[in-house]
């Protein structure tokens, strides 16, 4: 039993750290500014979320003492869902209204 | 007029009662000196920022319930979406043909355009750039043809944001 949920947890920040390495890969090889943040702002989200997922799997059931912690690891997911987006969003409107030419396919990278 | 100073006194003590309660939460110690620092925070973040708390027209019941459903239905797409965009990301030939599309909705009140927005931008290949509330306009950049296409034909999103919040 105890060491299914090392795995299921494991499972979870693995895939988490996947998400992660793919938005760092992403903002690397993607030509301008616009699509950069598409990586980070979607990739960044759903990782953080699958490591924080599997951090609760792994206190639910090796420190049951502390409920609280559970709580306050869900309320961050919460909070992350809210600021990810709109931080992204946030972003990319000042990019836009400070004039940030968007990339088209054939020009030269950024 | 004694209408409208109930009504703040309410939000005053509604906010109150949840930033103590979201305090004894965080804290976990339940001593006389917590409480204290608790019920003296709360007070002045209460007095301060009640208004931004609950805004008049807040959200009803039945809308809630409805977002509620609609919750799963985007956590599923935004796993689609990052399996898009890792696709596209790690593919040698990088299959990306970005652009601007611009399109009007029905959608008019605060929460249903946030909740617009930030679907869009956790969904595959779409980032909210610009929202116009009077006409419900929105501008995206798309990071390929097939996600605009999402958005400018199927309109799936737009249906179910306005079914949430009975905005047709």
């Amino acid at each position: 039993m105890v060491g299914i949920i090392a795995w299921v947890s494991g499972g979870f920040l693995a895939a988490g750290i996947f998400f992660m390495f793919t938005g760092a890969i992403g903002l690397l090889r993607l030509p301008d500014f616009y699509t950069r943040l598409h990586a980070t702002g979607k990739c960044d989200t759903l990782g953080e979320v699958l490591i924080i997922t599997g951090l609760l799997i792994y206190h639910l059931f090796y420190y049951p003492e502390t409920p609280l912690v559970l709580v306050k690891l869900l309320f961050l997911i919460v909070f992350l869902f809210l600021a990810n987006p709109t931080a992204t969003h946030a972003i990319m409107k000042a990019a836009y209204n400070t004039g940030v030419k968007p990339w088209k396919v054939g020009d030269k990278r950024m | 007029m004694t209408e409208k100073k109930r009504g703040k006194g309410f939000g005053i003590l509604v906010t109150f009662v949840t930033m103590f309660l979201f305090w004894l939460l965080l804290s976990g110690f339940f001593d006389a000196f917590h409480i204290t620092a608790g019920i003296i925070c709360s007070a002045i973040v209460a007095l301060i920022s009640h208004d931004l708390f609950m805004k008049e027209g807040g959200l009803a019941r039945d809308k809630l319930f409805k977002l509620l459903l609609y919750i799963p239905w985007e956590l599923w797409q935004i796993v689609l979406a990052n399996f898009d965009v890792a696709y596209r990301v790690l593919h040698p030939k990088m299959p990306i043909d970005p652009r601007i599309i611009e399109f009007e909705t029905t959608l008019r009140s605060d929460f249903a355009l946030v909740t617009m927005a930030n679907s869009i931008t956790l969904t595959p290949g779409t980032v909210t750039i610009l929202v116009e509330p009077e006409k419900g306009k929105f501008w995206v950049h798309a990071l390929a043809q097939a996600p605009a296409d999402a958005l400018l034909v199927d309109k799936t999103m737009q249906t179910k944001v306005a079914e949430v919040y009975g905005e047709w």
